[in-house]
């Protein structure tokens, strides 16, 4: 009984000294902001900032590397929180969100062949760029459905993705997956944009797609504030100038303008 | 010399604590999503491997054999595990925090898994003498590691693939390690 006791009680009190200057040894000191700003952080580990998961972003925050706007998920009231904890002042950003700039679903676009592998556009664009006709189209196949950590895009009917923007949070996760680039970026009370990314001459869209940019310039000189251009056989807004009005909308001869006013 | 040599490499791959004693089975399906933490979690085990059976076989030869304590091996072989867990978490936080979030609950459950009680339990099972049992505890730990790296590859892959729903996730996970297990009997009889 007693030598039970003993040496097992004894065990217990060396290992607990061990561990005890161990732990002196080992000490990790934490700032308690980083607690503070890790909670006010969505916690999401996105990783759109570059940093590896949102604690290391608030370690960064606290020693001044990042900007208090680098994460693009944080609210206006979040970040004013966060600038409070750091004493800094607050930086409010333009809410941009992803939007699809190709229109040319299963029922738009045709197809060169038919593509029966892996249901992943980066696979896909491998085989001669993938199955649509139109090089610069979307491939339908969901590779942003599933890469997207909000549950933001879905494929609808048309085996298009679909961005729910309430969910949206301009992370750029799928604009960098997407092998085809037809992923981008913009401001969110911007409502007008040009839903094609095609380079290619006129004639040749018509070819492939019902509803794409033909760079016909009719838009240009419908814009009143010339917030349009056309590069490359294909119209571009200046976000800086566009005024919501739609009237290049209502011009646009192949819908390829899309506005969700 | 020998018989070391034959000892360690048998740990690793004949008698390997995964996929031939199915030990350790829980931290192997849980933290072998990404080959990064699958090698930090082996690691792990391989110094808590290696360390609980020195320290277990002193504890049961210096203290338990001569006040005839053995019925107490269990106790104070898991508080030998606890504490070597409790450093091994400290040292890990400090190196990299980023392996420690990844880790998370797995990593104190490295004091419950069986794999490292096992290793303490054959040891004294075997009659193994001091160095022997070290480099099993070290061949035992290293067989975990190459076992779950392994399969933290071939999840990797996995997930690209184009499997059935009703297969997805942990369903084609325990195939695959029944089939790394099955690979693993043809090193029956190598030494």
């Amino acid at each position: 009984m007693l030598p039970a006791i003993l040496s097992l009680g004894g065990l217990g009190l060396l290992f607990a000294f061990g561990l005890g200057l161990a732990a002196r040894k080992f000490a990790v000191k934490v700032d308690p902001r980083i607690e503070k700003i890790a909670e006010i952080l969505p916690g999401v580990n996105c990783g759109a900032c570059g940093f590896p998961n949102c604690q290391a972003v608030a370690a960064a925050l606290i020693e001044g590397k990042i900007e208090s706007d680098s994460c693009v998920l944080v609210e206006e009231e979040a970040l004013r929180n966060i600038a409070e904890i750091l004493g800094q002042e607050v930086k409010v950003k333009e809410k941009k969100v992803a939007r699809l700039i190709c229109q040319g679903g299963k029922d738009q676009a045709k197809e060169k062949y038919v593509y029966q592998g892996v249901r992943e556009c980066r696979v896909a664009n491998l085989l001669f760029g993938g199955e649509k006709a139109c090089a610069y189209g979307c491939l339908g196949l969901g590779t942003c459905v599933q890469e997207c950590p909000f549950g933001a895009i879905a494929l609808d009917e048309n085996n298009l993705p679909l961005i729910n923007e309430d969910k949206c949070t301009g992370c750029r996760k799928c604009v960098e997956v997407c092998p085809k680039e037809v992923l981008t970026l913009i401001p969110k009370p911007k409502k007008v944009w040009i839903a094609c990314n095609s380079r290619a001459k006129g004639a040749q869209v018509k070819k492939v797609c019902q509803e794409g940019c033909i760079g016909c310039g009719l838009c240009l000189k419908a814009c009143k504030p010339k917030a349009i251009t056309l590069e490359n056989n294909l119209a571009r807004i200046d976000y800086q100038k566009c005024t919501n009005c739609g009237d290049c909308v209502e011009k646009c001869p192949t819908k390829a303008i899309t506005c969700c006013l | 010399m020998g018989e070391i040599f034959i000892l360690f490499f048998s740990a690793i791959l004949v008698n390997n604590f995964v996929l031939s004693r199915f030990l350790g089975i829980c931290p192997y399906l849980g933290v072998s999503r990404r080959v990064e933490m699958a090698v930090g979690m082996s690691m792990a085990v391989v110094f808590v491997m290696t360390l609980a059976s020195l320290v277990t076989w002193l504890v049961y030869n210096f203290i338990l054999l001569p006040f005839n304590l053995l019925y107490l091996y269990i106790v104070a072989f898991i508080l030998v595990i606890a504490t070597l867990v409790q450093l091994v978490e400290m040292v890990i936080q400090k190196v990299s925090p980023t392996i420690y979030q990844a880790l998370g609950i797995y990593l104190p459950l490295i004091t419950t898994n069986c794999a490292v009680l096992g290793v303490a339990f054959l040891n004294i099972q075997e009659g193994y003498g001091l160095l022997k049992t070290t480099i099993h505890g070290l061949g035992a730990g290293v067989g975990f590691g190459l076992a779950i790296v392994l399969f933290a590859g071939i999840r990797e892959r996995l997930e690209l693939a184009d499997i059935g729903d009703a297969m997805k996730g942990t369903a084609i996970g325990l195939v695959v390690a029944g089939l790394l297990s099955l690979a693993f009997m043809g090193f029956r009889g190598l030494f």
